[in-house]
Order: C-alpha cells, then sequence, then structure tokens
C-alpha cells in the first residue's frame, strides 16, 4: 500500500536509497528558502501556521534570475522564488505535458528528470534549479519519431486516460537509467511512486520492461 | 474479405498524444492574460461567517480581487437538473451568503496575476466563524434516516421499498440463515487530473475549458446559474484525466471561475487543490447495510433482505442504486429491500464508479458466501442453484445472462479446483492462502444520443459527438464503430468529442457511452451513406446515375449496384463531384418496447486469491480473474484494460480506501494522496479478463452492455471472500485493514 512506500521529498519513483539532491526534508526546504517562498509547496493550514511565525518577507514575490535548459534549450528565466519547478515549467514556460496531480509529491505526475535525476517537480523551487538541464515528456520524440518508451506505452496499454502518463513515462525513463528495470517484480518496487488511478500498472510495467529490453 | 474493426484490440489512437504531452487536460489550455483564482475553504464544518476582511488582502501583491459573499454578484440560480444531480434538493450556491454547510465549502476567491500570489493571499485570509459541531458519522446515535422522496415514486429506478412474497417470515422460518451488517467507509474518487476550469467571457458568451464527463449538462448548468441562453456557453475538454464520477456533475468551483472571470473582466483559471477535492466534488458515500438469507438445507433461497442507507447532505437528497441488485441476482420468492438516506453536515456525494451496485454486491455477496459456508456448498455451485430463469422482481426474461458461463469460464481460467473448501486449510509456507469468488452485474444502460459524420473531398471521414474520454478508450472504440459502419480504414475516420456543441450525448458514466454515443455514430453512418448514395444517384455524371437508391449497396467503402462486380464508387468521388462535403447527423435511442419487454444487465464472476501473513496480518492479493458477459466487446484490448483497471479499483475499496471524517468538525483527517490510500503498483498482482461469448441483440444496436462499472463491481466481494477462506474471519467492513486480522 501506499504508505509503505513512502519517498523523501523531491524524490520520484524511489524508496529512499537517495542522493545528496533527495535528503532535503520538507524542513530543511524550508530553512533553505525562508517561508514565504515555500508557500506554493504547502497547503493552506501549514502555510498559514508559518505566515503567523514568521511574518512576512518584504520581497517575496520580486523576481530573480534563473537559467534552466529545458530540453535541450537555454531559457533566461525571471522567476518568482516561490515558484515550483512544476509551475514555471507549466505556467511560465507554457509545458502543460508535465502535470500537477497532488501537487504534494504524494502522486508522482510532475515527474520530470533534472540533471538526469528523476523529481517530482511541485516539491522543488525553480530558484534552488539555477543551470540545470531539465528533460520533460516534450523533449523525448526526436523528429517525429516516438522515444522507445513512449512507443512502448501505446503498444502496451500503459495508459488510460494519459494523466499520469508523462510522469510514468519520465519515472521509467529514470528507473531504467538508475539500472531498476531488471525484472518486473522490481520495475513495480522502483515504479511505486507513481500512482495511476485507472490501474494500467501492468500495461506500464510492460513497456518500462519492454523498453529496457530494447535499450 | 471485410475489414471488421469492431472486434480489433486496436492501439488507442490517441496514445501518441497522451505519450507525448500533447493532449490537452482542462488546466492545459493557459489563455493570454489569465488571473489565477484560488478557493479559501470554510475550516469549520457547520456555522456562519461572522467576519471576513476581504480588504485586508486585496493590497498585497499580485492580488486582483477577493470575492466574498459580501461583494460577489447575485447570481440567478434558474433551476435546472440533469440526470446525473440529485432529484430532491437544491444545489449548493456559492458565495451568496454567510452560511457554512459543510467542512470545506467555498467561502472565497481570491483573484492574482500568478499562482503563488494568489495562494500567499488566500492564505492570509482571516475568516471568523460562529461555528457549531456538525453531525458527519453516518453510524452516529444523533442520524435520523429519512424515506428519499424520490424513491417513492412509481418508476424510480431505486424504490424506497420493494417487496415480493414475505421475505422476513420466510428468512425467519428458513432453516439455514444469515443475518449480518455491512459498513463500507466513504471514498474520493481521487482521480489524478484535479478538478479545473479556465473561464473566458466575450461579452455575454463564455467559454469554459473545464473537465467534465457531461459537457452539453454542465453547458446548461453554468448557463441557468447565471442566468444565460445555453448557446453563450461553449464547454471544451477534450480531454479527461480520469474521473470515475466525480466530474459528472458541476460542481461550485466552475461557477466560481466564471463569476471570477466576470469580476476582473478577464480569463480566470481555477484548479481545486487535492485536499479541495475531498470536500465539494462528492464522493461514494459511507453505507450502512443489513443482509438476511434464508435458505432450504439443499440451498435453494428461501428469503432475502437488503436493507441499506446512504450518506447525502443536508442540502440534496443524493441516492444511487444501493439494494437494487438483490432484486434480480437470484431465484427467490420472497425478497424485501429498503433504502433509507442518512443527511449529514456534509457536502452532497456523487456517483463513483459501481456506484449503489459496488456497495450493495458487497453485502449480497458477502453474505451469499457465509451462507455457503453454513450449508457446506460450495459458492459457485450454490448461485447455480439459485440461477433465474428470469428477472423475477420485474417478471420479464433477461435479454441475456451469461453468469453461470462467466463462472465456468473464470472457474476454469482460476484453478477453482485446486481450492479445499475449509477456511485456513490452505498455505504457502507461513502464509495463509485464500481463494474466493463473487458475482458481478451493472444494468445494460443505453440513454438517447446524437452524432455526426462528414465526408470529405480527401476520402475521411469526420465523426463528431459531445462525448468524453476519461480512460476507457472512446476515441479509439469510436473510431473502430465509424469505420465499420462507413467501410473505411481506421486512420481516415477522425472522431472528435469534447465540445459542447458538438452533437448531444448523454453523460459520460454509466457504463453507457459505447451502447448510446457508438449506437449514434452508427446511425450517423448509415444516413451519410444513404445522403451519398442519392447522391451519386442523382449525378448525370456518376455511373450510377439513375440508379434507384435501393438497388445501391456499400461495401467496404465503396458503392455500387447490388450483385455488380465493378469496383464501384467512393466517397472520394462523391465528395469530389458534389463539391462539398456531405454531412449527416443520426441518432439512436432504445425502443421503449424493447425496454419494456426484456431485463436489461451485465454479469460477471470475478474470482481472486490472497495470502495473509497471520503475524502481522498484512493481506496482499495475489491473483485476480474476471470473465465478463458484456455482449459484443469492441476492442479486447481497450476492454481488458478498463476490467483489470477496475479490479485495481475494486482492490482499493477491498483493502485501502476510506475517507476519514474528524467528528469534531467533519474535517477529512486524510485528503491527501498519501494517506488516502491507494493501490500503487508494487501492489498490483497478475490480473486477467475473459469474455464469454455473448450475442445480445436487443440492448441496442451494437448488441454492447458497457463495461466501465461492472469492471470494478465485485472484485471487494471477491477479495473479502478470499479473506475469509484464508483465515476464517468475516470481516464485513471495508476497508478490510490489518487490524481486523490481528483477530484472525
Amino acid at each position: 500500500m501506499t504508505n509503505q512506500h513512502q519517498r523523501s521529498p523531491g524524490e520520484a519513483g524511489t524508496n529512499g536509497h537517495s542522493g545528496p539532491a533527495s535528503t532535503l526534508s520538507r524542513r530543511t526546504v524550508l530553512q533553505m528558502a525562508g517561508s514565504a517562498a515555500s508557500l506554493a509547496a504547502m497547503s493552506h493550514a501549514e502555510a498559514q501556521s508559518i505566515s503567523e511565525t514568521q511574518s512576512t518577507v518584504a520581497d517575496a514575490g520580486a523576481a530573480r534570475p534563473l537559467q534552466l535548459t529545458v530540453n535541450g534549450v537555454s531559457r533566461e528565466l525571471e522567476v518568482d522564488p516561490r515558484q515550483s519547478l512544476l509551475d514555471v515549467l507549466r505556467e511560465t514556460l507554457d509545458l502543460t505535458g508535465t502535470k500537477k496531480g497532488c501537487n504534494q509529491g504524494a502522486c508522482g505526475a510532475c515527474t520530470i528528470l533534472v540533471n538526469g535525476r528523476r523529481i517530482v517537480s511541485c516539491l522543488t523551487l525553480a530558484s534552488m534549479h539555477d543551470g540545470a538541464e531539465i528533460e520533460t515528456i516534450e523533449g523525448l520524440e526526436k523528429n517525429g519519431e516516438l522515444h522507445p518508451l513512449q512507443q512502448a506505452f501505446v503498444e502496451h496499454e500503459g495508459l488510460q486516460c494519459g494523466f499520469c502518463t508523462p510522469g510514468q513515462i519520465m519515472s521509467g525513463l529514470g528507473c531504467i537509467a538508475e539500472g531498476h528495470a531488471g525484472s518486473p517484480e522490481e520495475i513495480r518496487f522502483w515504479m511505486s511512486g507513481n500512482i495511476c488511478r485507472c490501474g494500467a500498472y501492468p500495461g506500464i510495467v510492460a513497456a518500462v520492461a519492454d523498453a529496457a529490453g530494447r535499450s | 474479405m471485410t475489414v471488421r474493426f469492431i472486434g480489433s484490440p486496436h492501439t488507442r489512437v490517441d496514445g501518441p498524444r497522451k505519450v507525448t504531452g500533447n493532449a490537452r487536460y482542462a488546466a492545459d489550455f493557459n489563455q493570454a492574460g489569465q488571473a489565477y483564482a484560488v478557493i479559501v475553504s470554510a475550516t469549520v464544518g457547520l456555522g456562519r461567517i461572522t467576519e471576513m476582511d476581504g480588504a485586508s488582502i486585496e493590497r498585497m501583491p499580485g492580488v486582483v480581487a477577493v470575492i466574498t459573499h459580501h461583494n460577489a454578484e447575485k447570481l440567478p440560480y434558474l433551476p435546472h437538473k440533469a440526470v446525473i444531480d440529485p432529484a430532491e434538493g437544491e444545489r449548493l450556491h456559492v458565495l451568496q451568503d454567510d452560511q457554512v454547510r459543510f467542512y470545506g465549502q467555498p467561502v472565497a476567491v481570491v483573484v492574482a496575476d500568478t499562482l503563488d500570489d494568489a495562494e500567499r493571499a488566500a492564505a492570509a485570509l482571516r475568516i471568523s466563524y460562529d461555528a457549531r459541531r456538525p453531525i458527519v458519522d453516518h453510524a452516529g446515535d444523533e442520524v435520523k434516516a429519512i424515506v428519499p422522496d424520490a424513491a417513492t415514486r412509481p418508476g424510480a429506478r431505486t424504490l424506497a421499498d420493494r417487496s415480493r412474497g414475505e421475505a422476513d417470515a420466510a428468512v425467519a422460518n428458513a432453516a439455514v440463515k444469515v443475518d449480518e451488517n455491512y459498513d463500507i467507509a466513504r471514498e474520493n474518487h481521487n482521480p489524478m487530473e484535479p478538478h479545473a476550469t479556465i473561464a473566458s467571457w466575450n461579452g455575454e458568451r463564455l467559454t469554459l475549458w473545464s473537465k467534465s464527463q457531461y459537457l452539453v449538462n454542465e453547458q446548461a448548468e453554468i448557463a441557468a446559474i447565471f442566468g444565460l441562453p445555453l448557446e453563450n456557453v461553449e464547454v471544451v475538454c477534450p480531454f479527461i484525466g480520469g474521473a470515475f464520477g466525480t466530474s459528472l456533475r458541476t460542481w461550485p468551483h466552475v461557477t466560481l471561475a466564471a463569476l471570477a472571470a466576470r469580476h476582473i473582466r478577464r480569463p480566470v483559471k481555477l484548479v481545486l487543490t487535492r485536499k479541495q477535492m475531498f470536500f465539494t466534488t462528492g464522493h461514494r458515500p459511507r453505507t450502512l447495510q443489513r443482509i438476511a438469507l434464508g435458505a432450504t438445507p439443499e440451498g435453494a433461497l428461501a428469503g432475502m433482505v437488503h436493507e441499506g442507507t446512504g450518506e447525502t447532505s443536508r442540502y440534496e437528497q443524493f441516492m444511487e442504486a444501493l439494494t437494487n441488485v438483490t432484486d434480480y441476482l437470484y431465484s427467490c420468492p420472497n425478497v424485501r429491500t429498503q433504502y433509507r438516506l442518512a443527511p449529514l453536515d456534509t457536502s452532497t456525494p456523487n456517483h463513483m464508479r459501481g456506484p449503489g451496485e459496488a456497495s450493495g454486491i458487497f453485502a449480497i455477496e458477502s453474505a451469499m458466501d457465509e451462507l455457503s459456508y453454513k450449508l457446506g456448498i460450495d459458492p459457485i455451485e450454490l448461485r447455480r442453484r439459485n440461477e433465474p430463469q428470469l428477472d423475477e422482481a420485474e417478471n420479464k426474461p433477461f435479454s441475456s445472462r451469461s453468469l453461470m458461463q462467466c463462472y465456468e469460464l473464470g472457474a476454469e481460467r482460476f484453478g477453482w479446483t485446486q481450492r479445499t473448501p475449509e477456511p485456513r486449510s490452505m498455505r504457502d509456507g507461513r502464509l495463509l492462502i485464500g481463494m474466493g469468488t463473487a458475482t458481478a452485474t451493472y444494468p445494460a444502460f443505453h440513454a438517447p444520443a446524437s452524432a455526426r459524420v462528414r465526408l470529405l473531398a480527401d476520402g475521411t471521414a469526420e465523426v463528431e459527438a459531445a462525448a468524453s474520454d476519461m480512460g476507457p478508450g472512446t476515441y479509439t472504440s469510436m473510431s473502430q464503430v465509424a469505420a465499420e459502419f462507413l467501410g473505411l480504414p481506421l486512420e481516415r475516420v477522425r472522431f472528435r468529442l469534447g465540445r459542447s456543441d458538438y452533437p448531444q450525448t448523454p453523460s459520460h458514466g454509466g457504463s453507457w457511452t459505447m451502447a448510446s454515443v457508438g449506437s449514434a455514430i452508427r446511425a450517423a453512418c448509415l444516413e451519410v451513406q444513404a445522403q451519398a448514395a442519392r447522391r451519386a444517384a442523382a449525378d448525370a455524371g456518376s455511373p450510377l446515375s439513375g440508379a434507384s437508391v435501393d438497388d445501391l449497396e456499400w461495401s467496404e467503402g465503396l458503392l455500387r449496384r447490388r450483385g455488380d462486380t465493378s469496383p464501384g464508387i467512393s466517397y472520394h468521388d462523391i465528395v469530389v463531384r458534389a463539391g462539398v462535403p456531405i454531412e449527416a447527423g443520426g441518432s439512436a435511442q432504445r425502443d421503449p418496447k424493447v425496454a419494456e419487454q426484456y431485463s436489461m444487465h451485465a454479469f460477471g464472476a470475478v474470482f481472486a486469491e490472497v495470502a495473509v501473513d497471520p503475524d502481522v496480518g498484512t493481506i496482499a492479493v495475489r491473483r485476480i480473474v474476471g470473465a465478463y458477459g458484456i455482449g459484443r466487446v469492441v476492442n479486447p484490448l481497450l476492454a481488458r484494460s478498463q476490467c483489470t483497471g477496475g479490479m485495481i479499483g475494486g482492490m482499493g475499496m477491498a483493502l485501502m480506501e476510506r475517507t476519514a471524517l474528524d467528528p469534531r468538525d467533519g474535517r477529512p483527517v486524510n485528503a491527501h494522496m498519501a494517506d488516502y490510500l491507494m493501490p500503487v503498483n508494487l501492489d498490483i498482482p497478475e490480473l486477467e479478463a475473459h469474455f464469454v461469448d455473448e450475442v445480445d441483440p436487443h440492448v441496442n444496436p451494437l448488441g454492447v452492455k458497457g463495461l466501465g462499472e461492472i469492471a470494478l463491481v465485485g472484485t471487494a466481494p471477491a477479495i473479502g471472500n478470499a479473506v475469509f477462506h484464508a483465515t476464517g474471519k468475516r470481516v464485513r467492513t471495508l476497508p478490510i485493514r490489518i487490524e481486523d486480522m490481528l483477530t484472525a
């Protein structure tokens, strides 16, 4: 069940075997970024309790420069330091392929690759990733050819409604790159951070296994 | 050889869009100059707003407007109800007064230039309440059940009281009895896509990019709420990120998005938070049920009593088909069902996959399993001995009923003969193994629908209907239907859905989309062929000039004289000569005489194997096999996928899902996707779905019965029965939890 497979915030699809970037707890993130800067990632109740104790930050919404390379294209941006990486992708860059499912790091729909690692982009602030290489679902298709994992998702019915699919595919890429796609059982374990409410899991496992075998 | 598209396991035609991020869901339709709206939800469960100072946050960075009951425009809220709205009561009117009816009710909307600014200001809004303690515990002493008004009307689908024979006496006098109570938790649909609406006004015309399973109703509902002519509202929703019923109704956030957009004269994007999706967008109501069965020693049912109560809100009477299945499932001369509602201080429940049936069948099929042990009769054999010859409640024959074939096929594929009947008799090392089975059933509905087909000069066809695709594969399966009846290759057919200005269809729910929309597409295809034939016959330059239309026939997209062996002429030929596209509409609905004559339902048999750890009480589902009689299968690839997805939903219902309310204020304490447990990849066992060959000429012209609901119905009792077989512990409360196993 879900609570047997808890992740660290910011870490997609894995079970706590995490590198430095993913060991940040929510508290650490708050301390690093300041209270106002983290409101976006919190529920109202949580945000309210923190704003009560730490009052306001005068320039909370002041834009700050950020350079990201998104799907191979360098982007010079001015971002609100409170913006999650997900919101920058969706609302600032209009790259709406990456989905917001829960904004709480629990569903995996917003999974992207940052410097080659899969993370849930809702739980990380964009301004923490200056200079990062970002890969999203929009960048996988090359010259009109689907990526083998995209193709496998279509062939194996690894989707129904399609809303979790971008996150599943990006997480699947991470899963394969990490060497965690050696067996269906292993794939199930390492893909458990991505919920599919339609229940297309058998097709997702088959697709990841197929693509892992091809690569 | 004629190419058959119906029955072909074609991959999804929209698959490439979904795997590239190019499928656009409601919140993906960013508009130039849009502002962001955030709903402020009440933090008390009942009472009145005494103070709300919107002005205090108006000067926060980026804030464009703060809309509360003080300054919101008064909306007409004209009467309007659709089939998916509760027949009794009145929908929630938002920001029209100071009353709080349930925890999480929208009490303000904050609009800002960016999402972050809107969220920050919304969090800073101070509200004071005069709060009272809400009553939210369905099983509590303070709850007074009521008779649902609509259930007392003749012809109601679910009747408050229905009876044949003398059920209570028959049970009381029976040789073998089961009389037990069942409690099924409130569930939330939790689709992956949060509810979202982008609203944009152009004068008095409103466009909504909005997540909806019922576009034409969303159009009508918003038109009624704002007092607009129907044609002034357009709803667009080409993709739905799962819904399972939660987007059947038009909930308050759609109104609020439109209200906010009009208030600030800019497009507004409003997306609910995951937490808010536990408040105002419906839920499977918690149900309390009693089943009493009486049987002869040989296992013939002598009496059946099914009493059930479902939660509803104070302001609407939400009804579902909780007790319906008991009426027709088995042969029994004495049956009594009773359906009541428990009004609580919560938001109104809504249909959730297999609404009513899924909960009702858990109770009845758990009781049947229990009866089988008391009788010492195999559970499948018990059902065989009570297999009816007709629907005994309606006194009508079934249009088709393949329940026993489903049990035979399912038992064979599952390996039911390996099961030893005694509870706790099967082990795998330390683990207790259990095998259980249960019946699944759901009505084969068919609602009036329409569609339009347009033949183009390039030899392709466009097909349109205001339908939806929340995941079953409507784009693909409807394309197959059109290709089949037009005789065109699938790639020459483009099916479009998701716009309220397309031909009207019923809601995308109730497992009736293929029956209803598919039949309408068939009718439109036949009509456009008739038009094309008439045009060819009337065309002096056509080789078919002057032919009687009755002498012409279509075969694989070519028109020729009957019996003629010439190549014939194509749509392309006819349209090019016509100079304009040829367009025709078609509609279909069930013949009332057929509905009068037959009882129409899908049936299935679900088998589950579980392993229970006797030391720590964890339950793992190892296998589920389902066999279904659902009429014709349009696309077996998609159908199997829908079935296994439904089984996974049923696993959630059986073992995980429960929205827990704090009795002090009605707050859902686990309104989070990690705390509301749902199956994840590692939970998924071997899943198999099989279909028996079933030909039903009565249900609709396509012979399809629908699949979305029955895929879930039946899974939870099969798992519960397997848990009993593994442990000897009968759990009548869902979800079954580790705690329930510790005393096993």
